[in-house]
């Protein structure tokens, strides 16, 4: 079975912990999506399932086998490298053949499956060529073709998309994700990029600072984000994140003092378990919904940028406490710079952080 | 997609595309021409002379008009040895022969010894990696001069002296710092991410070597061979102590050919010369394209 399993995987350089306890289980035909800023230990975390760096401790099991000993060229994993890593001397066909190489198969059965990948992938007219001779997009395209031409244990993914434009990219993610479903291989696929995430993936992982910090599905992260990272990483745009006074719940009501005002939140029951202290409420941008008088219900902001994206307009407001306010409205409501907002949560979609940063949730 | 690039059979053979005076201008390319032709003229002088009779050699002013002799080069290889006497051979072809081989073999392995340290040293860095390399560049250090006698004492202990191995040794590894050293640099700079995919495609490190690593970086092979070749092709110091009879090479043999009782043969030295510039000129010429690619390497950051 093609699975993919870290246990407490671990790697220092020097005094520095780029990977601190990574625990992940990739089930056969899943794709898990490891995500985060730069430096957060991603792409370090896939180099060691690949073998081009080793562990300092921690277990990296492969289809049901322990890999930490074996190098790259013995453990039968297939990676497609952010700068696609093509073979400069080797023209197109010739660099999707090259992982046959020591499967010592007939040149009939070479040109056979080089001709298979390449129907799949649109390259068939550019097998002649060298990668310098070639587009970004078509270099992409060669570099997954090189990676699915065998039956490998997994598919490691480093960034495939990041040089691409937004159209390739659209395109690409689609293509990526269709050629994926019909190889049921354990896949990772290191990113930066959400948006790549959340469509790519069956599961993410959110890193940060080397440590896995959620791992759900995209709906998940996105709608029940463990942490305050994880909720101010994930969405587009950022979440709202305030600090505020918690004052008590009664049912599912929390009161919350934003400065001098005190305001009535719906929150998850759980909070019941809090104790008077600071806590951080999460609000979607999209989860304000402006209301046209004040009440115990709203907070109170000041528009000061409006910027519209087409079908929504997003509005940075300025709160009564000084809070940076982002809120998105549709086109059809209109509001001018300077105007003051009263917004009411969404309370099915307002999020509460202890004073570590972790989600109160029952 | 980018329509493939056509290649003429010029081109293919080393000539590189004439892109015209458009771009620079015929100021600037007059002022170029210019000074290449002061450079070159000392070349230009020699092939010149080498087809001038021996008066003609001597006329003051200069003659550039002349009616040109081929005696010069028949006397390289065939000539008198004194007034009168009958024309006697040179051993020139054996000479010329020695310079090819020599230079050619040493050149070859150090390229291919220097290039496997090269590698090692770029991608197996050794405890002290840098020490090893600054090593192998203090034999470079001290003119050749100094390191001549224990080098004769050397090779006399070892019967090398006036032999092919000999010889041919000694330049290669006279060449190897120069070529570990460039090769390293051209190493340095190639991507690694291509290594590590053809190690995780299942390349054993000898493969990613040759079929990998190596081809990226044929032009700075290009260059260190030229760059070999030239400064192997003209050493005379080492040639000219150990060097037979049998083995001796053409800067040594030419330096033989001064004197004589009628005084310098300037036209034939010049014949000698003449011939000797051909090899380099033709190995430089058909390696231009990676010449230039090698020298200019590293020189624009992608």
């Amino acid at each position: 079975m093609s699975t993919i399993e870290l246990r407490k995987l671990t790697k220092k350089f020097g005094d520095f912990v780029a990977v601190k306890d990574a625990d992940l289980n990739v089930a056969a035909g899943e794709v898990v999506c490891l995500l985060g800023p730069s430096g957060c230990g991603k792409t370090t975390t896939l180099r060691m399932i690949a073998g081009l760096e080793s562990a300092t401790h921690g277990d990296i099991i492969v289809a049901g086998r322990r890999m930490n000993d074996l190098p790259p060229e013995r453990r039968d994993i297939a990676m497609v490298f952010q700068f696609y890593a093509l073979y400069p001397a080797l023209p197109v066909g010739e660099n999707i053949a090259f992982p046959l190489h020591y499967e010592r198969l007939s040149n009939a059965e070479i040109k056979r499956r080089v001709t298979r990948v390449a129907k799949l992938l649109h390259l068939e007219t550019i097998l002649d060529r060298l990668p310098g001779q070639i587009s970004e997009g078509e270099k992409q395209r060669v570099a997954v073709a090189r990676a699915i031409i065998r039956d490998p244990n997994c598919f490691l993914f480093d960034e495939p998309l990041s040089r691409l434009d937004v159209e390739l990219r659209q395109s690409m993610r689609g293509q990526i994700k269709e050629v994926l479903a019909g190889l049921s291989k354990a896949t990772v696929i290191v990113t930066h990029d959400q948006l790549e995430a959340l469509t790519m993936a069956d599961r993410i992982a959110i890193m940060r600072d080397g440590v896995i910090e959620q791992i759900a599905t995209p709906h998940e992260v996105f709608a029940r984000p463990a942490n305050v990272f994880v909720a101010s990483f994930i969405g587009t745009p950022q979440m709202n994140l305030m600090e505020v006074d918690f004052r008590g719940v009664e049912g599912r009501k929390a009161s919350i003092g934003i400065d001098s005002k005190t305001v009535d939140v719906e929150v998850d029951a759980a909070a019941k378990k809090l104790g008077l202290s600071r806590v951080t409420i999460g609000i979607r941008p999209r989860a304000l919904l402006p209301r046209s008088e004040s009440g115990r219900d709203t907070i109170s902001a000041q528009a000061e940028l409006i910027e519209p994206m087409g079908a929504e307009t997003l509005i940075h407001a300025r709160g009564e406490a000084g809070h940076d306010i982002r809120v998105v409205v549709p086109r059809e409501v209109k509001v001018r710079i300077g105007e003051k907002l009263h917004l009411k949560p969404d309370p099915r979609q307002t999020h509460i952080f202890d004073a570590q940063g972790r989600a109160v949730r029952s | 997609m980018t329509p493939e690039p056509s290649v003429s059979l010029a081109e293919r053979i080393g000539f590189r595309r004439p892109s015209g005076v458009g771009e620079a201008g015929w100021g600037r390319t007059f002022v170029a021409a210019v000074i290449s032709f002061i450079y070159f003229f000392p070349v230009l002088w020699i092939i010149l002379t080498a087809f001038k009779t021996f008066n003609d050699t001597l006329a003051i002013p200069p003659k550039f008009i002349f009616t040109p002799t081929l005696e010069n080069f028949v006397g390289v290889f065939s000539r008198p040895y004194s007034a009168g006497a009958d024309a006697q051979a040179t051993n020139f072809d054996l000479y010329f022969f020695n310079s090819i081989f020599i230079a050619g073999t040493s050149v070859f392995l150090a390229l291919v010894i220097g290039t496997l340290a090269a590698f090692g040293f770029s991608r197996y860095p050794l405890k002290g990696n840098d020490t090893y390399l600054f090593i192998i560049l203090t034999t470079r250090m001290l003119p050749a001069i100094v390191v001549i006698i224990p080098v004769i004492l050397m090779l006399r202990v070892t019967g090398l002296a006036g032999s092919y191995l000999g010889i041919i040794a000694l330049y290669t590894a006279f060449n190897l710092p120069f070529t570990i050293w460039m090769m390293k640099s051209f190493f340095d700079e190639i991507s690694l991410d291509v290594e590590d995919a053809a190690r995780i495609d299942g390349s054993s490190d000898t493969r990613v070597f040759l079929k990998i690593s190596l081809p990226q970086v044929v032009a700075g092979l290009a260059a260190t061979a030229v760059f070999g070749l030239i400064l192997t092709w003209n050493e005379y110091l080492f040639a000219l102590l150990l060097t037979g009879v049998e083995t001796r090479t053409v800067p040594v043999a030419m330096a033989q050919t001064i004197g004589g009782d009628i005084g310098v043969r300037w036209g034939l030295l010049a014949a000698i010369e003449t011939l000797f510039l051909i090899p380099v000129i033709l190995v430089t010429f058909f390696l231009q394209n990676h010449l230039l690619r090698g020298v200019t390497f590293g020189t624009i950051k992608r």
